[in-house]
């Protein structure tokens, strides 16, 4: 190719893609746009499988289905769990039970990959679909999951 | 400078050249990652590139003695972190194997179908960082908006955008979510119509052939000798798509043809990812349709203990031969695990191919090499 024949194909080509940038920045709300974040704030619904944080739900009466198995804290791989369990004497029965005292997540520690959700046999913890885990001191990153006062859920067995 | 007897004759002659070091990295864009290349330079000219590594070496391989067979899955997110799905599911296969456990059909085919979108999102990701490398900053961006739809499709039903851990020994954690087909079947024709938009933008244009064409040559010999795979290799004619020469969970019921260029050179490179694309959108819709009817997982044992002996499964990540090595001394702890990884043989080539060339040419090897630094450091 010639010289100006050079300049004239080297100067189509960029046109060429500058017209599809050009059709995007005149149709810039037709998908163009993926998340205009932290703007959508208030709207922004995260996926229901996200895996954000490990959480207790506790019902109305602060009861929770924990049993203190431990399989959580024995299938993480990183220690993030803690059980701090004792036995008590189950009203009904009379019979010692294990129960939960404190279940301490580590946070800052963990690595979101869910293995302590799954290996729960009565489903006693769950992901919460929050991301924004930034805080300014890293003692904040440790949780106790289960609130203060409650217990187990009656009829939860191991 | 030079002594100062020296000084007369080379101000005469002009400037004196004399070779010298330089870092690029470890913060360097362009090393995409904690990665430190020092060159030996003589003006512009690279005369010697030594690649140090070890600056996020977290010791993976070490970790994986002291974990059980589940717990390792989650540590190979972090090697080729956009690869994550791929990597897990070598580890799964491999234990698998060794347990004799036929895994069920549908997750066979939803395994593949994932991984072939990882193989989509992590090229995209690779086609907007490699045109920002060589000066194309908008390239990024339409990268970066394609991605995000297969972001959203693990995300509702992994759980996840890169860390997956959905692969387990035995199956996957959960079903797919009720959207995923519809999702992906919603992805592949947006895709269709976005990647001609790629050559448009990109392929076509005058200064990114100029950067990438006949720059980083490498010759199929070479490609051989440095063990290199994956579209590196591939676009030097070599021949190596582990998918077809040892295929794996549903890819044996699959056709497709293997990108394979000639010339080695960037821009061979670039072709050939561009055209995995468009193959990995052909096998996703010879599966999508079909998945069949099935239990999303195996029941294993809550304590996996594999027995005794050494088992190896390769799988083929976007980035090469991803292979998963394991010794088993029968307990519920691996002996030793060794991952071996496409990135650490696809950069050791890296001084082969660009010694004689100029920085900026660097840059655009280093950017069709592709490579994740934690993939090599582990
Ligand atoms: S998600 Fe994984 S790392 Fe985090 S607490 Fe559960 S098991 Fe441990
Ligand atoms: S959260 Fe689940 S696995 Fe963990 S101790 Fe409680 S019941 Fe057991």
């Amino acid at each position: 190719m010639g010289y100006f024949s050079d300049i004239y194909h080297g100067i189509g080509t960029l046109l060429t893609g500058m017209r599809v940038t050009g059709k995007y920045f005149i149709n810039a709300r037709k998908g163009a746009i993926t998340q205009q974040y932290p703007d959508n704030r208030d709207t922004l619904q995260m996926f229901e499988r996200f895996r954000g944080e490990v959480v207790m739900p506790h019902d109305e009466n602060n009861e929770h289905s924990c049993t203190g198995c431990q399989k959580c804290e024995l299938a993480c791989p990183n220690g993030s769990i803690e059980i701090i369990w004792d036995r008590v004497i189950d009203p009904e029965t009379g019979k010692k039970k294990k129960a939960i005292d404190q279940h301490i997540y580590h946070l800052g520690m963990c690595t979101q990959c869910g293995l302590c959700v799954d290996a729960c046999p009565s489903d006693a913890i769950k992901w919460a679909q929050n991301f924004e885990n930034s805080v300014y001191d890293r003692t904040q990153l440790t949780r106790i999951l289960n609130k203060p006062g409650s217990k187990v859920r009656a009829g939860v067995e191991e | 400078m030079g002594t100062a007897t020296l000084e007369p004759t080379s101000i005469k002659k002009g400037f004196k050249s004399e070779e010298y070091f330089i870092n690029m990295g470890p913060q360097h864009p362009a090393t995409h990652g904690v990665l430190r290349l020092l060159l030996t330079i003589d003006g512009e000219i690279i005369k010697k590139v030594d690649p140090d590594l070890g600056y996020i070496h977290r010791s993976i391989e070490k970790m994986c003695e002291s974990n059980s067979y589940q717990q390792i899955v989650h540590l190979t997110d972090r090697l080729d972190y956009l690869s994550s799905h791929i990597n897990n599911e070598a580890v799964c296969l491999c234990v698998e194997n060794a347990l004799e456990l036929e895994v069920p059909e549908r997750v066979k085919v939803i395994r593949t179908i994932l991984g072939e979108l990882t193989r989509i999102a992590s090229h995209t990701l690779w086609w907007g960082v490699m045109g920002m490398d060589v000066g194309a900053f908008s390239s990024y961006f339409y990268g970066f908006r394609d991605r995000e739809m297969i972001n959203d499709i693990f995300e509702e039903t992994c759980g996840a955008r890169l860390t997956m851990n959905y692969n387990i020994p035995g199956g996957l954690m959960q079903d797919i979510h009720p959207n995923f087909v519809k999702r992906v079947k919603e992805f592949i024709p947006h895709f269709r119509s976005k990647l001609p938009e790629y050559d448009r933008l990109l392929t076509g244009n005058i200064i990114f052939q100029k950067r990438t064409k006949g720059v980083g040559v490498l010759s199929k010999e070479d490609a051989i000798n440095f063990g290199a795979s994956g579209p590196v290799a591939r676009a030097s004619g070599y021949s190596c798509d582990v998918r077809k020469y040892h295929p794996y969970s549903a890819l044996d019921k699959i056709n497709f043809t293997e990108a394979l260029d000639t010339t080695g050179d960037s821009f061979a490179r670039y072709k050939v990812r561009i055209a995995e694309m468009w193959e990995s959108l052909a096998i996703i819709e010879q599966l999508i349709d079909n998945i069949p009817e099935g239990d999303h997982k195996v029941a294993t044992n809550a304590v996996i203990k594999l027995p005794k002996g050494e088992f190896y499964q390769k799988v083929e990540t976007a980035r090469g031969e991803f292979g998963v090595y394991i010794i088993s001394t029968g307990t519920k702890n691996p002996y030793r695990v060794k991952f071996r990884s496409p990135g650490l043989s696809n950069l050791s080539l890296l001084n082969h191919i660009a010694v004689g060339g100029k920085i900026g040419d660097l840059v655009a090897t280093m950017a069709t090499i592709d490579i994740v630094v934690p993939d090599i450091d582990r």
